[in-house]
């Protein structure tokens, strides 16, 4: 190994290292109140090191962004059961843009017909995990898109 | 089961022997699975069971006879050989115009009771013209807005001959008065009204989390809609105390038989509490369990709630009517062991499921379709899932005999451990103060969050096989048709009449209603006042609509905010 690769290897494990932890907000926007979801994702993220900020239960799209941009988030983890994530989910993207907070990744979760996601996709939302994703997934995901994000 | 010394100490040897020179041989030769096998919940299963587990077993304290106490073999003397079980499939969505099209379509298809579905502002009290409905209106159930829509909803369908179970918690008194008004206009006296309203609030706050008011003025709405039922509706079940929302929030299935039985027990004492006799009111309570895929563990779980129950009511409150000490139970299969991989195998879930409530003896049962963890169900997937229940009752012949899982060693002892275990949680309730105190400290909360988080990693480390998620993962999948609903179609109906009703009714008539109603929800102790039911009703005449009605009490009583709990 060159000294130079081993400069850079260095680097990388320290900012790893260094890096504040990622934090993330898990919201239940709307009036559906099955937060099973919510709280094994939000449990699991705490787990995975993040720094993890529960909304609790029936937050309108304004509460969700102004938690997000008080809390200084990197992630909004967003959780639906009830069919109204056409309306809330790009409701929340668009807030977001509008207090010029786009740079917050958004995901979400929940009872979701696959034909919508192409649709939330477009609308800014950056994945939808379906029923039966590992917790694993979500989280590798998140850690993925923060970190690039922060490199850029 | 109690046997002479001899045959006893016969089996014994015959267990040894058989261990040592059957059984440790195959051991080595094959070892087993795994070293520990236990059901969904993590309760133990052993290799074998045998008289010996039952050795001081007596038939007629624990099991004995369908219809008497303690009713572990059944609530009635006949069971499904007098009169299948009810088939009730929960529907509803869009505005009530589509849903009465869908009932119909059901009772047509033979089905024998109505169970309605509401949408997310009918169950949090909101009008659809209230902001926070935006999105939500018609989306998981059907947008009832005031008495005009509830008459649209059972339009043509004669309420005299059906019964109705109505899936609505803090709104309850409400849309249960909105029904019966509209009986009153069918000309059906309230003595002939059969039904349920689920009503059942500790469980909200527990699990399913649709409750708006505190603790206190929450109870005093159920303990309200009890004293009305049992003064005017004896066919009516004011509460279905609810353990499937328990379940679905992932609890084990001993947690969901403790947790209702707790929240059973805290109705009924606070409806003693209230002034009226255990036997008044006692029979009409009716039950809701989760159906899920751990087979014999549901069996068990059915005939221990029966059993418990008929032990409480009688030992602990006195009731001394038989009818007071039944376990009557509708039972639904579990959406969450539902897979939105491969959906066709969420029929074969469904069968197996199904087909444990009625072993388990349930009275009534609602089958999932398909096709629920991606959207409402088809119509094609709900027909299914009616088709699966028809094919239980007529083809399969488990309806022949009472309790067919009785006297099996396994089914036995499982039973006897599962009451035993869900004890242990009454005790630990009891202690806290009872389950309104335990509610109030988050203990159900937190015990049910973690069992979830714990069945979750399991699924991820692959100990507990989910097919088509974590073992026989399918490569590719051709995507199945769903319900489509026209996402703002409902709102904008439901929002057009809405305006004209208000054009249209008596306005004064609906503020002194209101008033009167607003006088009656006010005042510090809530147990020593009037009923509501009755106020409730007037304003519902009046077509005060629910957003209305539900506005008077968030603003005498205040709303509820839960310690937001991971």
């Amino acid at each position: 190994m060159t000294s130079e690769r081993k400069e850079s290897t260095y680097r990388v494990t320290k900012m790893i290292s260094e890096e504040r932890k990622v934090r993330i907000l898990v919201a239940k926007p709307g009036l559906d109140g099955h937060d099973r979801g919510a709280k094994v994702i939000a449990r699991a993220f705490r787990d995975a090191g993040f720094e993890v900020i529960y909304t609790g239960l029936r937050q309108t799209p304004e509460m969700i962004v102004g938690a997000a941009i008080q809390e200084d988030v990197d992630a909004i983890g967003l959780s639906c059961l009830s069919g109204a994530h056409m309306y809330l989910f790009p409701r929340i993207v668009e807030l977001l843009r509008e207090r010029g907070a786009d740079d917050v990744l958004v995901f979400g979760g929940g009872t979701i017909p696959d034909e919508d996601i192409p649709k939330l996709r477009e609308a800014g939302i950056a994945e939808i995990f379906t029923p039966g994703t590992r917790t694993s997934v979500a989280i590798d995901f998140v850690r993925n898109r923060v970190r690039r994000d922060q490199t850029k | 089961m109690p046997f002479d010394e001899n045959e006893e100490k016969r089996i014994e040897r015959a267990e040894e022997t058989w261990e040592e020179q059957t059984l440790r041989p195959a051991l080595e030769k094959l070892p087993e699975r795994t070293r520990e096998f236990n059901t969904v919940s993590w309760h133990p299963i052993r290799r074998l069971y045998t008289p010996r587990d039952l050795s001081d077993f007596e038939y007629t304290r624990e099991l004995g006879f369908p219809g008497l106490y303690p009713f572990t073999r059944g609530v009635y003397p006949t069971m499904y050989r007098g009169k299948i079980w009810t088939m009730r499939m929960f529907a509803g969505h869009g505005t009530p115009e589509e849903t009465n099209q869908r009932f119909r379509y059901l009772l047509e298809q033979g089905q024998t009771g109505l169970s309605v579905a509401f949408d997310l502002p009918t169950l949090m009290g909101y009008d659809s013209d209230h902001p926070m409905s935006r999105g939500e209106v018609g989306k998981c159930g059907v947008a009832i807005d005031s008495l005009a829509d509830m008459e649209i909803l059972f339009d043509r369908i004669p309420l005299g001959d059906v019964t109705t179970s109505m899936t609505i918690n803090s709104p309850a008194a409400v849309l249960w008065a909105m029904y019966l008004v509209v009986c009153e206009k069918q000309g059906v006296p309230y003595d002939r009204i059969g039904g349920t309203i689920q009503n059942d609030i500790l469980k909200e706050f527990i699990a399913q989390k649709e409750y708006i008011f505190p603790l206190d003025p929450s109870m005093r709405l159920v303990v309200d809609t009890l004293l009305f039922g049992a003064r005017y509706l004896p066919r009516w079940n004011p509460v279905s105390i609810s353990g499937y929302h328990i379940r679905e929030a992932g609890s084990t299935a001993i947690q969901e038989l403790a947790f209702t039985l707790a929240d059973g027990m805290a109705y009924v004492e606070a409806t003693m509490k209230a002034g009226l006799a255990v036997d008044s009111f006692a029979p009409r309570l009716s039950f809701f369990f989760n159906v899920h895929n751990d087979f014999f563990e549901e069996i068990a779980k059915f005939r221990a709630a029966r059993r418990l129950w008929a032990r409480l009511m009688r030992e602990r409150y006195g009731a001394s009517d038989p009818r007071s000490w039944l376990l009557r139970t509708h039972a639904q299969t579990a959406g969450c062991a539902l897979t939105a991989q491969q959906p066709y195998n969420n029929v074969v879930r469904v069968a197996i499921q199904a087909l444990a409530a009625v072993l388990g003896g349930a009275q009534s049962v609602h089958t999932n379709a398909l096709d629920e963890t991606l959207a409402l169900p088809s119509e094609a997937a709900a027909t299914i899932a009616l088709r699966t229940q028809q094919i239980i009752a007529h083809e399969t012949g488990i309806t022949h005999t009472i309790d067919p899982a009785g006297g099996s060693y396994f089914v036995e002892t499982l039973t006897n451990e599962i009451e035993e275990a869900a004890w242990t949680y009454l005790q630990k309730i009891d202690d806290l103060g009872g389950m309104v105190q335990a509610v109030e400290k988050s203990f159900p909360q937190q015990e049910i969050a973690d069992a979830s988080y714990r069945y979750q990693q399991a699924v991820e480390t692959g100990e507990k096989v989910v097919v088509g998620v974590n073992r026989f993962v399918a490569e590719t999948e051709e995507p199945i048709s769903l319900l489509q609903i026209d996402p703002d179609k409902a709102a904008q109906r439901q929002m057009e009449k809405f305006q004209k009703l208000k054009k249209r009714r008596d306005h004064d008539r609906v503020e002194q209603t209101l008033d009167a109603l607003r006088k009656a929800a006010q005042g510090k102790d809530p147990w020593d006042r009037d009923l509501l039911m009755p106020k409730i009703l007037d304003a519902v005449r009046a077509y005060a609509t629910l957003g209305e009605i539900m506005g008077v009490f968030r603003e005498a009583w205040g709303e509820y905010i839960e310690p937001a709990i991971i």
